[in-house]
């Protein structure tokens, strides 16, 4: 529980005061700033300005499907809106949202570091997230309008197609380099910058759970990026690689898109898993049930997820025997994300329990990501399918996993790290509150999918059936919700953080490293680092305490 | 971190990289010889073989990756099983009838 | 203690050790990068057998032999480039690097005859010769023109490198008890060679 009244401490000053470079303020000091903190905050800035645009266009997109035909914008349009909701909430928003703002700011303290090892790379994976995103935005700006491919450029519509297919296709590119340099950046710090005496074992599970993301946005990122060169190259120069009026495969560019785009989901999820190992043995007051399964599984996710791609394409045309293995290893691949989930759950078992906002966006994780992981499930059966590949049901499917996991993930780590970032405490009333809202609409816009998308609506179709009108305007609303809450959300937390009452040190109670800095952190975290030897979720007191006030 | 900064630099000879370079030109001479022979489908096989050995030398040698840590053999392994991955399973669908 | 007063912060631990896995990691990035168009070139060929034999004929195996030789020779000198520097032959290092840069230069050369050879016939992309062609062989050169083009891009990447490196080295900045950049860009070099080493017998050794 937050801590109301805490002693005046003598503060250092913090990142935010004082510059690494000769620009001692103002925004010089920050755009060219190697340190670390920064550099999150600068990610965290840039990447709710471009949520925002993706919401936004989410919102048209619900608009328009409230009723069948047209509503607010012609079908062109409609593809358009969703292709760049999905490229901007993909690559822009959901890839690099934990790693990128909170791994950035918080692993190293985490790890007793003074920062990551390559600073300047560092600040060059931001520079390129921001063009990376700035090309996107042009590609809507130019004449023929953003790509209307969706956000998977599938052959040989997007050779065909004359709208701004390019300027996304290089976005995608640079957005994937920034990715490759921030993984490596991470496994290098982590195999380097480790304080002495933390061993591999005694590292926070959120360190894990970079360390696997790392490793996958290494290996599986640069497929895409060849991919999408080659559709470029298609496209101006008339190569014929996966053109089929030239002999090529589609089905062999769908192979190689989800080669990365199917580790891609993995890159967003894991960090989420690893933010909620965190968040659990804190609010519940013990340590983490089977610390070892957990890391483990990290490592497991990250390496069967590179052996399921073609669940993707069961529709797509491939051998039997390909859809057999593919099927096969999707369900193998459930097992380690399941070891998570019991081991989270026993770690609340005779906890005590604080439900704080960060706890309860936990909560909602865990229960929307089961629902997402089970629907994936079901879509991984090969005979079932056939008959939901390509409706809603897919669409409901993947936003349980990507906004009802990583989303709340995302929105749990501002609950949860903002007040250290920042010094300052939000209003938890009306962050419950608001938690309560986004989470009433999340579900209401979502599930009506599932059903729907049972009954036959396809997706990314801009017209229907007046049978499934209903579950729209039900999800539409959904939506309206969800945005009330969202709004709420940001606003509480913008507010918190100008003008809350100033947080301690350790507000939650946390066992990890970042909770024994300063609030905020000075520039280069620590003079000393506190003893590790305890590990990171040491409850052993609380526990203690307990057990003597029985 | 625990390991110092200066590390004992391992020094490999001017002659032992002109060597493993007269090698690299002979598996090369055979890869061409061989390749001008008919085996049917082995000859690509022996042909990647070759490749695969002069791979080996490069990368142990010029590269040092004989020298380095086990971390950094570890790495590379899970890099290539990693690439192997990629292109063996795209074989699921590729080898059998669609 | 006040931190104000530290404005380049980093009394910076040098490791040479991390610098090094930081690199190689970007190589692996670099390895799958290409490891995706061989995956292509796999699967086109076995689906393609016949025509990719066909098209390979085309292809002239001398020049490609001397591209090969060019790179491993260059490899060599850029590894010995090291051995130079740790022993303390700062010029010697230097004139093994430009040896490499002229390595590299007659392979850009070599390349350039080549694919200008081959434009003058009418076979490159999207060429009318070539789209007359069967399937098969119209992959066989589009897959050709793409791997060798971003092969001879990074060709010149690597030759960029080492001139930045030689520029460090005149200003003292690599030297002798200082040289992980140098490493660092002639593993980048071997890795351009590394690719070549499969790239010519897949494209110039179809018989």
């Amino acid at each position: 529980m937050a801590n109301a009244a805490m002693p005046a401490e003598k503060l250092e000053l913090s990142y935010l005061d004082v510059s690494t470079n000769k620009h001692k303020s103002g925004i010089l000091s920050w755009i060219l700033s190697v340190d670390h903190k920064r550099i999150g905050l600068l990610y965290f800035f840039s990447m709710m300005a471009f949520f925002i645009v993706a919401v936004t266009f989410g919102f048209l997109i619900r608009l328009e499907l409230i009723a069948p035909g047209k509503t607010i914008v012609d079908a062109q349009t409609y593809n358009q809106l969703f292709t760049l909701h999905g490229i901007i909430m993909i690559f822009l928003f959901i890839i690099p949202g934990l790693p990128a703002v909170f791994g950035n700011f918080f692993m190293p303290i985490m790890i007793g570091a003074k920062d990551v090892i390559f600073p300047r790379i560092n600040l060059l994976s931001w520079y390129m997230f921001v063009i990376g995103g700035l090309f996107a935005v042009i590609s809507m700006l130019l004449p023929g309008g953003s790509a209307d491919t969706g956000w998977m450029f599938y052959v040989p519509y997007s050779v065909r197609t004359n709208t701004n297919v390019l300027p996304a296709l290089i976005a995608a590119f640079i957005l994937g380099f920034s990715s490759i340099l921030t993984g490596l950046n991470f496994i290098t710090t982590i195999h380097r910058m480790r304080h002495p005496d933390m061993s591999w074992f005694k590292m926070p599970l959120f360190v894990w759970s970079l360390y696997a993301t790392a490793w996958i946005q290494v290996l599986a990122t640069p497929i895409i990026g060849i991919t999408l060169v080659l559709v470029g190259v298609e496209r101006i120069l008339g190569v014929g690689i996966f053109d089929p009026a030239l002999g090529g495969d589609p089905v062999l560019y769908q192979h190689l898109f989800w080669i990365y785009s199917h580790p891609a989901v993995y890159i967003m999820i894991l960090p989420a898993m690893g933010l909620v190992s965190e968040i659990i043995p804190v609010f519940s007051r013990r340590s983490i049930f089977g610390y070892k399964f957990i890391a483990f599984s990290s490592l497991a996710i990250a390496f069967f997820g590179s052996l399921v791609w073609a669940h993707h394409m069961f529709t797509a045309g491939m051998s039997d025997t390909a859809q057999f293995v593919f099927s096969f290893i999707t369900f193998v691949l459930s097992i380690p994300s399941a070891i998570k989930v019991f081991n989270w759950i026993s770690t609340m078992y005779k906890g005590s329990i604080q439900p704080d906002p960060p706890f309860l966006y936990a909560m909602s994780f865990i229960v929307q990501f089961a629902i997402g992981g089970f629907t994936g499930l079901m879509l991984g059966a090969l005979s079932v399918n056939i008959h939901l590949q390509d409706t809603s049901f897919v669409v409901a499917h993947f936003h349980y996993v990507m906004f009802g996991g990583t989303g709340f993930g995302i929105f749990a780590a501002m609950h949860y790290w903002l007040p250290k970032m920042f010094g300052r405490m939000y209003n938890l009333k009306v962050a419950t509150w608001a938690w309560a809202i986004v989470t009433i609409g999340y579900n209401v816009l979502y599930f009506p999918m599932f059903i729907m998308g049972y009954l036959g609506m396809p997706r990314r179709y801009y017209d229907y059936l007046p049978e499934f009108q209903p579950y729209h305007v039900a999800s539409t609303i959904g939506s309206w919700i969800l945005i009330i809450g969202l709004i709420i959300m940001f606003t509480n937390l913008w507010v918190g953080m100008r003008r809350g009452q100033k947080a301690g040190m350790n507000p939650w109670g946390g066992e990890t490293l970042e909770w024994k800095v300063q609030t905020p952190p000075i520039l280069e975290n620590f003079h000393d680092v506190p003893d590790v030897h305890a590990g990171p979720y040491d409850y052993s007191k609380y526990e203690a305490k307990k057990e003597a006030t029985k | 971190m625990s390991e110092h900064q200066h590390e004992e630099a391992h020094v490999i000879e001017y002659g032992n990289y002109i060597f493993i370079w007269l090698g690299l030109l002979a598996f090369t001479g055979i890869t061409v010889t061989v390749s001008g022979i008919d085996l049917g489908n082995w000859t690509i096989v022996i042909a990647l073989l070759i490749a695969c050995v002069k791979s080996w030398y490069v990368l142990n040698y010029f590269m040092h990756m004989k020298y380095e840590d086990v971390v950094f053999k570890i790495f590379i392994l899970t890099a290539l099983f990693t690439f192997f991955i990629f292109l063996g399973f795209t074989f699921w669908d590729y080898s059998f009838v669609r | 203690m006040s931190s104000t007063d530290h404005a380049a912060v980093h009394h910076v631990h040098r490791d040479d050790y991390g610098s090094r896995m930081g690199m190689w990691l970007f190589l692996f990035t670099e390895l799958i990068l290409f490891g995706g168009l061989f995956i292509i070139y796999a699967v086109y060929r076995f689906t393609h057998q016949t025509e990719f034999h066909l098209a390979a004929q085309e292809l002239n195996t001398t020049i490609g032999l001397i591209n090969t030789i060019a790179l491993l020779t260059s490899s060599m000198t850029a590894a010995m480039s090291i051995t130079a520097m740790q022993k303390g032959n700062i010029r010697f290092s230097k004139t093994l690097i430009w040896v490499t840069i002229g390595f590299a230069f007659v392979f850009m050369v070599n390349k350039y005859f080549e694919w200008g050879a081959k434009i003058h016939h009418g076979i490159y992309p999207g060429s009318k010769d070539l789209l007359a062609k069967p399937e098969g062989e119209i992959l066989y050169f589009g897959l050709y023109y793409v791997m060798t083009g971003l092969h001879t891009f990074h060709v010149i990447v690597g030759v960029i490198f080492f001139l930045f490196i030689l520029r460090q080295i005149n200003q003292k900045k690599i030297e002798p008890t200082r040289y992980v950049r140098l490493e660092n860009s002639a593993l980048y070099w071997h890795l351009v060679d590394l690719i070549w080493i499969f790239l010519f017998p897949l494209f110039y050794l179809i018989h």
